[in-house]
C-alpha cells in the first residue's frame, strides 16, 4: 500500500511500487483522461504534473510519486492548484474550444498539460519558448498549428 | 454525383417508433448494455440521458422532451470532424439550435448505416463521409423538421406553412404562438413520416458553410472523451500478445512459467497470432510478457532486408510491367529526337513519341514502407458469452469486422454488438480488411471462455507491437520518362510503377481488375497534364510485408513522384513551375483555380525574401488530385549553411465541392499537410533479415511542434457537390517541399524521407 495525493485528494493504492504512475492512475483510479501512447517519456501523451511541473506519467513509478501533488487533467478545473496553474488552466482550456485545437484528441491531455504548466511559469512565451516547453508532445494528427495559435491565444487572454 | 447516388432516407421509424415507446427506445437505437454505459460519455456533451420518449424520425436522429437533438452518426470520429460535419447538415435542415446538438455513434448495421458509396456496408473511409451523407443527413434534418411543423399546425390550427422554424422553436408571428421542439416531439411521433421532403436553397442556409464548433471539443480538452483504450468493464482482463519477430512465423513452444510467477498475471495463452498473457491491468500483463519466453517456428517467414527489396524493385524498373493506363498508340518514338517545331504529335504511339521528342527526361523514385502510428495505439475490448459477443473499438469498418467476428465465433452477425468508440487517429489502420486486431482480441475471449461465463478481454499493443504488427504503406519505387518538344511540351509520359498491392487476397480483390490494383497507380493513370501519349505500367511484387491504405493510398507515391517530375521538366523546359503547369492544365479548371489561389494567395509573383547570411531559402510548388479533391500547396524553405532545413511556410489552396464546414476543412489541410511533411521527413520502416528495425517515436519519429511551418488554407468557393478533406491534404507537401529544397540547393531530392546532402547538384 502506498499513498498518492492525486488532484487534491489522497488515495491508498494496493500496486507493486514500480508500477508507471500511468498504469496507476489509468487501472486503479480509472482517471483516463491521461493517455498511453509509448511508453518511454517520448510523445507526452501521459503528461501530469508532479507539483506543477509537467511530467511523464509513463516512466514515473508510483513510488517516485509519492509525497508529490499529482495533478491530471481531471484536476485542472479543481481549487487544488496553485492560482497561476488554475489561471493558466481556465485560459489553455478555453483558448484549445475556441480555436477547436483537436482533432482525435488523443494527445490532448498530454499538449494541454505541457500547455498550463508552460504558462504557469512563463505567462507571455514567445514561439522559441513554445517550441521547447511543447517539443516533448507529439500530435500525429498534427494540430500544432492551433496549438501554438491557442497558447499565444491564451496567454494573451492572462494579460 | 452525390445528389445521384443519395439515396432516400429510410424512414421506417414511425412504426419502430411506436415498438419502442413503451420506453425501449434507446434499446431499439443502441444495444441495451451501450445505452446504458456509455450514454453522455462517447461523443456527448453532457451526461443527459433522456429518459422520455424522444421523437426518433429516422434512423439519424432522436429529439428528446428535453430539447436535446441526438443526431446518430454512421461514421466514426478518427479527428477528421465527421460528428461535426454530420451534425451540421441535420442540425442546418432541421433549424435547430447548434447548442442543443449532440453527436451519438450508430450500431453497425448495414442496412440502416450504409456508406452509400462503398455499400452494402457500413464503413469510414476513402474521405467520403460527408459526400456520401450530404443530401442523406439533410434529408434526416428536413424530414424532422417537417413533421415537428406539422405537429405545430395541428395543435394550433394553422397552416403549416405560415409558421417558421428557428433555433428550435416553432412559431406563429401571426399569433405570436410559439413551442420548443421538445414540447412538440410526443404528438410529431404519431404522425406520418412524409415521403417527400423540400431541401433548403443553398443562399439559406445558417450552418452549412458557416462556421460551427466541433461537437467533440469540449470532451476532448477536459480528458473525458472515451476511447477503446478507456474502457473498463468488470471482470475485464487485459491481454498483450508476443508476436512473432518476423511476418510468417509461427509459435513453436512456450515457456509461461516465469510469466505466471509474476503478480497479476491471470493466464497465458496460445492463440493464432502468438502468445498471450492475460493480466488483472496493464503493467502486470506487460511484465508478465517481458517474462515470457517463446520459440518460434520461423519455417514460412519472410526473411528479406530493405536492400533486398530495393535492388528487386530497382531490377523491375527496367522491364515492362503489366499497363494500366495507354492513351496514344506507341511511346517511344516521340522520345528519339527530331520532331523540332511539331506541336503535339498527332497520337502515335509512346515509344514512337519518346524516341523522336526534342529532349527525353528520366528520373527514379523512391518511397519507404511507413507505418500508421496512430496516437492511439490498436486495442480492442471484447465480451463474449452466451448471447453473443460486445466489441469496444474506434471501429472504422463495422459490418466487414461484425462479419468476420461472427465467422471466427461461429455466431451470427446480429449477435456481434459494435460500440464505436472515439478513435485516437487512424490513418487508414483501423480501417484493414483482414480485421486483424479486433480478430486477435476475439481469439483470446475465445480461448479463456468458460461455460456459463462471460469473457471480457481488452486487448492492447504497446506503441511497439502497432509498429512492428505490419500493414505498413507499401514501398514504392517509379520511374518515368518524357519527351518534350522544343516549347518544352509534352509528347509522351511513360510512368512504371513498383509495389505491392493492397487489395489482393483481401475481401476486396475484385476491385483489381487485369492485374492492376488502382490503388498502386491511382493519380497516375489520370494524369491531368496534356500529353498524346500516356503509358502507366506497373509491377506487382508479392512479399510477405502485410501491406495497407495510409492515409491518401496511392496518392503518398504518385503525387510525389509526378509533382517532383512535373518539376523537373519545367526546370529543362527553364519555364516557372507554376506557368509550366498552368499551360499542361488547359482542360482542368479545378486543377487551375487552386493553383491560382494559392498563387495569389503566396505571393508567388514577388520574391521570396532573403534569409540570414549562409541561409538560401526556395519555394516550391505542387498540385494534386484525390478524392475529387483538388489541393495546391506552395512551400518555403530555409537551408541553413550546416545543411538543415526549416519548412517555413506552407500555403495551401482546396477546393473539395461545396464546403460544409470551412474550419474543419482548414484544420484537415492543416493536419494532411503536417501528417505528409512528418512522413516526407522523418518516416521510414525498413526490414533487417525480415525484422522490423524501428519500434516507437524514438527511431520512428514524428513531427514535433518546431518542424510544424505555418499553414495558411484557402478555400476555392464552389457549387460543386462536396467531396473528402480527410486524405488530399496529404499527398501534396511532399514534393513541394522537394521542389523548394530544389530552389533553394539545386539538389534534386528523388527519395523519401529527405536525406539532403546525399544526392550532390550535378
Ligand atoms: S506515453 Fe508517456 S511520453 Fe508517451
Ligand atoms: S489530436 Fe490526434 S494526436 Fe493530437
Amino acid at each position: 500500500m502506498l499513498t498518492l495525493n492525486i488532484n487534491g485528494q489522497n488515495h491508498a493504492l494496493d500496486v507493486e511500487p514500480d508500477t508507471p504512475l500511468l498504469w496507476a492512475l489509468r487501472d486503479t483510479l480509472q482517471l483516463t483522461g491521461t493517455k498511453y501512447a509509448c511508453g518511454i517519456a517520448a510523445c507526452g501523451a501521459c503528461t501530469v504534473m508532479l507539483n506543477g511541473a509537467p511530467a511523464r506519467s509513463c516512466v514515473t513509478p508510483v513510488s517516485a510519486a509519492v509525497g508529490q501533488r499529482v495533478t491530471t487533467i481531471e484536476g485542472l478545473p479543481t481549487n487544488k492548484i496553485s492560482k497561476t496553474s488554475q489561471k493558466a488552466a481556465k485560459a489553455v482550456q478555453a483558448a484549445w474550444e475556441k480555436l477547436d485545437v483537436v482533432q482525435c484528441g488523443y494527445c490532448q491531455s498530454g499538449q494541454i498539460m505541457s500547455a498550463v504548466a508552460l504558462l504557469a511559469s512563463n505567462p507571455q512565451p514567445t514561439d522559441a519558448d513554445i517550441d521547447a516547453a511543447m517539443a516533448g508532445n507529439i500530435c500525429r494528427c498534427a494540430t500544432y498549428h492551433r496549438i501554438r495559435a491557442a497558447i499565444h491565444e491564451a496567454a494573451h487572454s492572462l494579460t | 454525383m452525390t445528389t445521384e447516388r443519395a439515396a432516400r432516407i429510410d424512414n421506417t421509424s414511425r412504426r419502430e417508433f411506436f415498438k419502442v415507446g413503451a420506453g425501449l427506445t434507446l434499446a431499439f437505437y443502441l444495444p441495451a448494455s451501450q445505452a446504458a454505459k456509455h450514454a453522455g460519455k462517447a461523443g456527448k456533451e453532457d451526461n443527459a440521458t433522456p429518459t422520455s420518449p424522444p421523437f426518433a424520425p429516422n434512423a439519424f436522429v432522436r429529439i428528446g422532451t428535453d430539447d436535446r437533438v441526438t443526431i446518430i452518426a454512421k461514421h466514426m470520429e478518427m479527428g477528421q470532424g465527421t460528428y461535426t460535419g454530420l451534425a451540421t447538415l441535420v442540425a442546418e435542415e432541421l433549424d435547430a439550435a447548434w447548442s442543443q446538438i449532440q453527436v451519438e455513434a450508430a450500431p453497425a448495421d448495414a442496412k440502416r448505416y450504409n456508406n452509400l458509396f462503398f455499400g452494402p456496408t457500413q464503413a469510414t473511409g476513402g474521405s467520403t463521409s460527408i459526400a456520401n451523407s450530404f443530401m442523406q443527413m439533410r434529408q434526416a434534418g428536413a424530414t424532422a423538421r417537417a413533421m415537428l411543423v406539422s405537429s405545430a399546425a395541428q395543435r394550433w390550427q394553422v397552416a403549416p406553412e405560415s409558421l417558421i422554424v428557428r433555433a428550435g422553436v416553432v412559431s406563429h408571428p401571426e399569433s405570436r404562438r410559439k413551442a420548443r421542439f421538445g414540447e412538440l416531439v410526443e404528438a410529431a411521433a404519431k404522425l406520418p413520416v412524409p415521403r417527400e421532403v423540400k431541401l433548403k436553397d443553398p443562399k439559406d442556409f445558417v450552418f452549412i458553410g458557416k462556421h460551427v464548433p466541433r461537437t467533440d471539443s469540449k470532451a476532448k480538452i477536459n480528458g473525458s472523451a472515451i476511447y477503446t483504450q478507456d474502457i473498463h468493464l468488470p471482470g475485464m482482463l487485459t491481454a498483450l500478445v508476443a508476436h512473432p519477430p518476423r511476418f510468417g512465423a509461427k509459435v513453436k513452444s512456450f515457456d509461461a512459467a516465469r510469466a505466471k510467477a509474476v503478480k497479476g498475471v491471470v493466464d497465458v495463452i496460445q492463440i493464432p497470432t502468438g502468445v498471450a498473457v492475460l493480466g488483472k491491468d496493464f503493467w502486470s500483463a506487460k511484465k508478465g510478457r517481458d517474462a515470457l519466453t517463446v520459440a518460434w517456428d520461423e519455417t514460412d517467414a519472410f526473411r528479406q532486408s530493405t536492400a533486398d527489396i530495393t535492388r528487386q524493385y530497382q531490377a523491375l524498373l527496367d522491364k515492362p510491367g503489366a499497363l494500366a493506363k495507354k492513351v496514344g498508340t506507341d511511346g517511344a518514338t516521340a522520345l528519339q529526337g527530331g520532331r523540332a517545331k511539331d506541336a503535339l504529335p498527332a497520337v502515335a504511339d509512346g515509344e514512337t513519341a519518346l524516341k523522336t521528342a526534342a529532349k527525353r527526361l528520366t528520373a527514379d523514385y523512391s518511397l519507404p514502407y511507413l507505418a500508421h502510428a496512430a496516437m492511439e495505439p490498436m486495442n480492442c475490448v471484447i465480451r463474449l458469452d452466451d448471447a453473443g459477443c460486445e466489441v469496444w473499438n474506434g471501429e472504422q469498418g463495422h459490418t466487414n469486422d461484425q462479419h468476420k467476428l461472427a465467422a471466427a465465433l461461429s455466431l451470427t452477425p446480429e449477435q456481434i454488438k459494435i460500440n464505436t468508440l472515439f478513435a485516437g487517429g487512424s490513418f487508414g489502420r483501423r480501417s484493414n480488411t483482414q480485421s486483424d486486431y479486433p480478430l486477435e482480441a476475439a481469439s483470446i475471449a475465445k480461448a479463456i471462455r468458460q461455460p456459463g461465463k462471460p469473457a471480457v478481454v481488452k486487448l492492447v499493443w504497446t506503441r511497439e507491437d502497432d509498429m512492428r504488427a505490419g500493414y505498413y504503406r507499401p514501398k514504392f519505387m517509379h520511374r518515368i520518362t518524357a519527351g518534350l518538344d522544343n516549347e518544352g511540351k509534352l509528347v509522351a509520359w511513360q510512368q512504371r510503377i513498383v509495389g505491392q498491392s493492397i487489395l489482393k487476397g483481401t475481401a476486396l480483390e475484385m476491385l483489381v481488375k487485369d492485374g492492376i490494383d488502382q490503388s498502386s497507380v491511382e493519380g497516375a493513370v489520370n494524369l491531368p497534364y496534356a500529353t498524346a501519349n500516356l503509358d502507366v505500367e506497373l509491377h506487382t511484387p508479392h512479399l510477405g510485408v502485410p501491406v495497407l491504405w495510409w492515409r491518401s493510398v496511392g496518392s503518398t507515391h504518385s503525387a510525389f513522384a509526378i509533382e517532383s517530375f512535373v518539376d523537373e521538366l519545367a526546370s529543362a523546359a527553364q519555364q516557372d513551375p507554376i506557368a509550366y503547369r498552368r499551360q499542361l492544365l488547359a482542360g482542368h479548371p479545378r486543377h487551375l483555380g487552386v493553383i491560382d489561389l494559392a498563387m495569389r494567395a503566396s505571393g508567388w509573383d514577388k520574391p521570396l525574401k532573403p534569409g540570414q547570411a549562409g541561409e538560401k531559402r526556395g519555394r516550391g510548388f505542387a498540385v494534386h488530385e484525390s478524392f475529387n479533391s483538388y489541393v495546391a500547396n506552395v512551400a518555403e524553405v530555409t537551408v541553413k549553411p550546416d545543411g538543415s532545413f526549416k519548412v517555413d511556410r506552407v500555403v495551401c489552396a482546396v477546393d473539395c465541392g461545396i464546403v460544409v464546414n470551412p474550419d474543419v476543412v482548414r484544420a484537415q489541410m492543416e493536419g494532411g499537410i503536417g501528417f505528409g511533411l512528418s512522413a516526407a521527413l522523418h518516416s521510414e520502416i525498413t526490414l533487417n533479415e525480415g525484422r522490423v528495425e524501428q519500434s516507437n517515436f524514438g527511431d520512428y519519429p514524428a513531427l514535433r511542434m518546431h518542424e510544424m511551418p505555418r499553414v495558411e488554407v484557402h478555400i476555392v468557393p464552389s457549387a460543386a457537390p462536396p467531396t473528402g478533406v480527410g486524405e488530399p491534404g496529404t499527398p501534396v507537401v511532399a514534393p513541394a517541399v522537394a521542389n523548394a529544397l530544389f530552389a533553394a540547393t539545386g539538389e534534386r531530392l528523388r527519395q523519401l524521407p529527405f536525406k539532403l546532402g546525399v544526392a550532390k547538384p550535378t
